[in-house]
């Protein structure tokens, strides 16, 4: 058989090669399918309104939570709005929240709109340190021409 | 008294600048054991790496200073610390004020050093049957590591800088930062990360020495060993303390911060195994170096791509970035430098035998194709929303769960399947027939488990149940080595148990790792499945149910904790009418920490499964009566979740105590060679 080389090595090297070459489709098939339909994208306020985000997909909201529009009703729901100080998004959740969560601080809400437009939180995204303010926020407020700088400090907390 | 207070704090002044002092002359030390054993090497003199050697332990005992003179700030309060006074202060119990000193970004830098050093001391008081130059060398890279890093210290994050103006009080540690698992979560996690230091540092010597042999293999793997067993306890705590402390529901979220501790989990697991490979059949020699330095790169690059504030995560922490970058200069640097240096010299490596691909080392071959593949895709999930954030910086994605379902979840369940098949092929020639033959029973019993789920669970979930026997067919494939091992049925009942006890360490370990693994599939599995959840508007009283558990409010009371206040709950459970256990879950208040919240959940323990309540805000309900929200939650098996990691990590401990694993004898086993003696180490 020509096709095969001789050598016992070679040989044995061809078979490695075989059996990680489909091993390694495999995982890149995988990747490249999952980056099509299972990232979750970004939205500050202003910018989900102006992108309109179709209902039912799974995207991250991020702004502050606007002052005085925490109402928490019964059986632990909760109604929010978030905010860039330009546009605002209604936002429902039943779940906990973090104990980081407060009005006027920065959030990431992830989740899904509904067909009313009302935004339906799967997922607040807790923090560890007070202080911390999302980068994908900071770069929302910033976009929304909203950002002052040294709004959010710079020490570490945590390990 | 005011004299002797001042006298007091005299001393303590002088405490901070020793250990100021301290790290400068472990940074001087480091420098000589690198500069000492490398000239060691090139002059063939003992008497310069013993120097080197000698400066490594120095190295160590200085950095122990300064982290027990920081240690010391922390118990005195001395505020007078910038670091003391933003991370502690002086109402926190004891515990915390020690476990403060790893809390912040300076302090767990330090905790980095004292490990990264610690492991330089082990390797000079362990290494006695290294070959010379080989050991001078080793000595040598982790000693410049250590400059690389005491040196970011030092200049860039000193944690002994000083205020000039002393606050009356400190900053508090977070709250919620206030646990003892998390407390002791750190020094586990660094642990592992640094201890891939010292098999990095080997591997850059064989590099450098072009040869790599069985011996250097059979010296490798006890320190991956115990970097992967101690790296496996960490992220296990981690885990653990977001699970039962912050009610997120969850123990994994495949966030940034939890994919950096487990990228260099998987390669250390691969690197375990090509290790043995290595050291009983001398191939995949290059394959072993490159994961070497790969394991201890992505722990160096998942703790700094954190802390650089370049990726976000649900864990975040506030970082300063001119840190992180400097920080990752250094790790591209090092990284760079064993890289640069593996393109160069790893062809010199011999690369060995020829195998079979039915075989043992076959199976250990197709482990670590899995597994690094596995790696790959975490690690690309991990950087994807950055590397798209530099070309779309419009649009910021994060890739979260749904991604490694579709990517390495595929990946890893094949790779468990095969689990079984590894341990029971021969060495050279292995006879996958009879393999087959010795997994029947575990097959058929792992699936008739997977059909009675699928019986009795409800909802029903065909997936969850397929996972269930995965898990069974780990724990029983692992128990059939053993029965296969010992010839259960075979030979009289005495003689197996005879044939049981003369195992080696080495398969008991093997054993009990990939029987734990299994624990964890099962409690992965069961819990994600079929947790339920319930939250209730409860006046006390008042009853909610969850599951097939009744909860009833009977009182909330205010009381005094250290350094809180809380409103306490006491909330009885009952399942049909018979009382089972009284949760006291608490909505605790930090005066000190701005007025800061926490809810303290309280679990009910009910065997493998957990009844979990928590207590939200108060609330004053049309009728005038006060109301609390309550929430449930059922985690059934989920205590597996975490003994599976428990009882790997101990599979890792026993198979290190085994005779022909340890550090310092790894000859002796050969001499004394029974029947069952000559069988090879796992």
């Amino acid at each position: 058989m020509p096709l095969l080389p001789k050598s016992r090595k070679a040989r044995r090297r061809l078979l490695v090669v075989a059996v990680a070459a489909p091993i390694l489709a495999l995982a890149v098939g995988l990747t490249l399918f999952a980056m099509r339909d299972a990232v979750v994208f970004f939205y500050g306020p202003s910018q989900a309104q102006t992108e309109h985000v179709p209902s039912g997909r799974l995207v991250r909201i991020g702004g502050l939570v606007q002052t005085g529009s925490v109402i928490k009703g019964a059986n632990g729901e909760v109604r929010f709005a978030i905010t860039d100080n330009v546009n605002t998004i209604s936002t429902h959740y039943r779940g906990e929240l973090p104990d980081l969560f407060r009005e006027g601080q920065g959030v990431v809400a992830q989740g899904a709109f509904d067909d009313a437009g009302v935004f339906q939180a799967r997922e607040i995204l807790a923090k560890h340190d007070e202080k911390y303010m999302p980068k994908e926020v900071v770069d929302a407020l910033k976009k929304s021409g909203q950002w002052r700088a040294g709004a959010a400090s710079s020490r570490g907390a945590g390990a | 008294m005011a004299r002797g207070r001042r006298v007091f704090e005299g001393r303590g002044r002088m405490i901070a600048e020793l250990g100021a002092f301290a790290l400068m002359l472990a940074l001087a030390l480091s420098m000589g054991q690198t500069a000492l054993s490398a000239a060691g090497r090139l002059r063939h003199s003992a008497l310069l790496q013993g120097a080197g050697e000698g400066a490594a332990l120095g190295a160590f005992i200085a950095v122990l200073i300064a982290f027990l003179a920081l240690m010391d700030a922390f118990i005195r309060s001395d505020f007078s610390v910038a670091n003391v006074a933003n991370n502690s202060t002086t109402t926190e119990p004891m515990f915390y004020k020690v476990t403060g000193v790893w809390g912040s970004h300076e302090g767990s830098v330090l905790l980095w050093n004292l490990v990264l050093t610690g492991f330089g001391a082990l390797i000079v008081l362990f290494g006695d049957n290294l070959p010379r130059a080989l050991k001078a060398l080793t000595v040598m890279v982790q000693g410049l590591l250590a400059v690389l890093f005491i040196g970011y210290t030092v200049f860039a994050s000193s944690p002994f800088a000083r205020l000039a103006n002393p606050p009356v009080q400190g900053n508090p540690l977070n709250p919620i930062l206030q646990d003892p698992t998390f407390a002791i979560h750190p020094p586990f996690l660094y642990c592992g990360y640094v201890g891939f230091s010292v098999v990095f540092s080997l591997a850059v010597a064989a590099l450098i020495e072009g040869r790599v042999d069985a011996a250097w293999a059979r010296w490798v793997r006890p320190w991956a060993l115990t970097a992967w067993s101690f790296l496996t306890v960490g992220i296990m705590l981690g885990s653990f303390w977001s699970y039962y402390t912050q009610g997120w529901g969850g123990w994994w979220f495949w966030d940034p911060v939890e994919n950096a501790s487990f990228m260099p989990w998987l390669a250390g697991a691969a690197l375990l195994h090509s290790a043995i490979v290595t050291e009983k059949r001398g191939t995949l020699v290059g394959w072993t170096v490159f994961l070497a330095l790969i394991a201890f790169t992505l722990s160096m690059l998942g703790t700094f791509l954190v802390r650089s504030g370049v990726l976000t995560s649900v864990h975040a922490f506030a970082v300063d970035p001119t840190r992180g970058t400097i920080l990752l200069t250094i790790v591209a640097a090092a990284v760079g430098a064993a890289f640069a240096l593996f393109a160069w010299r790893a062809s010199k490596l011999s690369g060995g035998g020829l195998f079979s691909p039915v075989s043992r080392e076959g199976a250990l071959v197709l482990n670590n194709l899995f597994l690094s593949t596995a790696c790959a895709t975490v690690l690309l999930g991990t950087l994807y929303p950055l590397i798209r954030q530099a070309l779309t910086p419009n649009n910021p994605i994060s890739v979260g769960p749904p991604f490694f379902a579709l990517t390495f979840n595929p990946l890893m369940i094949i790779t468990l399947l095969i689990v079984p098949f590894g341990p029971l092929l021969a060495w050279k020639r292995g006879d996958l027939r009879a393999a087959a033959m010795s997994l029947r029973i575990p097959a058929a019993l792992a699936l008739a488990c997977g059909l009675v789920a699928l019986a009795v669970m409800q909802p029903r979930m065909a997936l969850s149940c397929a996972g269930l026997a995965l898990g069974f067919w780990l724990i029983f494939g692992a128990l059939a080595e053993l029965a296969e091992r010992s010839r259960v049925g075979r030979v009289a009942a005495m003689e197996s148990l005879r044939r049981l006890g003369g195992l080696p360490r080495g398969a008991w370990g093997t054993t009990l790792a990939h029987a734990g693994l299994g624990v964890f599939v099962l409690g992965a599995c069961f819990e994600s499945s079929w947790k339920l959840e319930n939250a209730q508007t409860l006046s006390p009283g008042q009853t909610m149910s969850i599951g097939a558990y009744s909860l009833k409010l009977d009182s909330v009371t205010p009381i005094d904790g250290a350094g809180y206040s809380a409103e306490h709950a006491v909330i009885s459970a009952s399942r049909n009418g018979n009382p089972i256990c009284t949760l006291s879950p608490e909505r605790r208040t930090y005066p000190a920490a701005a007025g800061q919240t926490t809810s303290k959940k309280s679990i009910c323990v009910l065997g493998a499964s957990d009844l979990y309540v928590g207590l939200d805000d108060g609330q004053q309900n049309p009728d005038d009566i006060h109301a609390w929200v309550v929430r449930a939650y059922w985690y059934p098996w989920a205590r597996f979740i975490f003994i599976g990691p428990v009882l790997m990590a101990l599979g890792g401990l026993i198979s290190l105590s085994d005779r022909r694993l340890r550090f310092s004898m790894p000859q002796r086993a050969k001499a004394k060679g029974g029947p069952l003696k000559t069988e090879p180490a796992e």
